[in-house]
């Protein structure tokens, strides 16, 4: 293999397309903490992230100078659609993310169900994108393989 | 925040596809996702059209049937049993539609499929059916209650 000297994954960008509605919903109902709010004059850099978790999101504006009108009209269209974005969290107890995310509002898109892996539901960011939320159970790859085969008998 | 129309209608859109995502197993009608979508129903199928390329109806047949293979590779439930599981009244509408969109009989698709095991909401996306061009789109969006949809 390869050494690249390569050590983690830092920053992850989401494309939002209001700031101040994307900080208010990843931190009010997401739990995020703010890594940086900095106006650069020409950008606003806000990063997020999970307390006590390295990997930040840039919650980063659609359009700017890095693209052309028809492009940023193209991407957030596709945001809007819902075929860009995805996140994947873990929650430590996923039936009570579940109902504080719904009871606050947020668009759910699938309620928690029972996987050979853990137990997962799917929400939506006010621009489109998906998040899912999951709780690992304690199986091994080697029962959730069993698990997606046992269901056959 | 700030959305043009056509943003706007693709959000609103959007919504009224996630019902459909979350509650294909359950009778659907056009006015309740044409109210989720703030739009009249007579306006829903058109603007859903435009926004995603096919009817509500196709959706909806689409998400069931990708739900059944899903089922039908998975597990062992008879195939009446899957048939209902996923939205369908009839084993005959279902084995119909089934055939259209995937080319195959469920009970020929089950036996060329065996589990794979992956993040099942992956699964959901990426094996669900494209739609066909060469079926006519139905009116019926609820298959259970018989319905009748408003395009």
């Amino acid at each position: 293999m390869t050494d690249n000297h390569i050590s983690s994954l830092h920053i992850r960008s989401v494309p939002v397309l209001d700031q101040d509605e994307a900080l208010d919903f990843y931190t009010t109902h997401l739990g995020f903490e703010v890594r940086d709010d900095i106006d650069m004059g020409f950008m606003r850099w806000l990063t997020v992230g999970v307390p006590g978790q390295d990997t930040s999101i840039l919650l980063e504006l659609v359009g700017g100078p890095q693209h052309d009108e028809d492009t940023a009209a193209q991407v957030r269209e596709l945001v809007t659609k819902g075929a860009l974005g995805g996140l994947f969290l873990i929650s430590t107890d996923v039936h009570a993310t579940y109902a504080a995310l719904r009871d606050a509002g947020v668009e759910i898109t699938q309620e928690p169900v029972t996987q050979p892996y853990g137990t997962d539901f799917g929400i939506r960011d006010p621009f489109g994108n998906q998040i899912r939320i999951n709780q690992f159970n304690t199986a091994s790859p080697d029962e959730v393989q069993e698990a997606y085969e046992g269901s056959t008998a | 925040m700030e959305l043009s129309a056509r943003e706007d209608t693709n959000r609103r859109m959007l919504r009224a596809r996630d019902e459909m995502d979350r509650r294909y197993a359950e009778p659907l009608d056009v006015p309740t996702l044409a109210a989720i979508a703030h739009l009249s129903a007579s306006q829903f199928g058109r603007v859903f059209k435009e926004v995603y390329g096919e009817t509500p109806h196709r959706y909806l047949q689409r998400r069931r049937v990708e739900r059944a293979m899903t089922l039908l590779r998975q597990t062992d439930r008879p195939i009446t049993d899957v048939a209902w599981d996923v939205g369908f009244a009839s084993l005959g509408t279902f084995s119909r539609t089934f055939s259209n969109i995937v080319g195959c009989s469920p009970s020929e698709f089950r036996a060329q499929h065996p589990p794979i095991a992956v993040p099942s909401c992956f699964i959901a996306a990426w094996t669900r059916p494209r739609t066909s061009a060469t079926s006519p789109a139905g009116t019926v969006v609820s298959e259970k209650q018989e319905e009748v949809g408003a395009e």
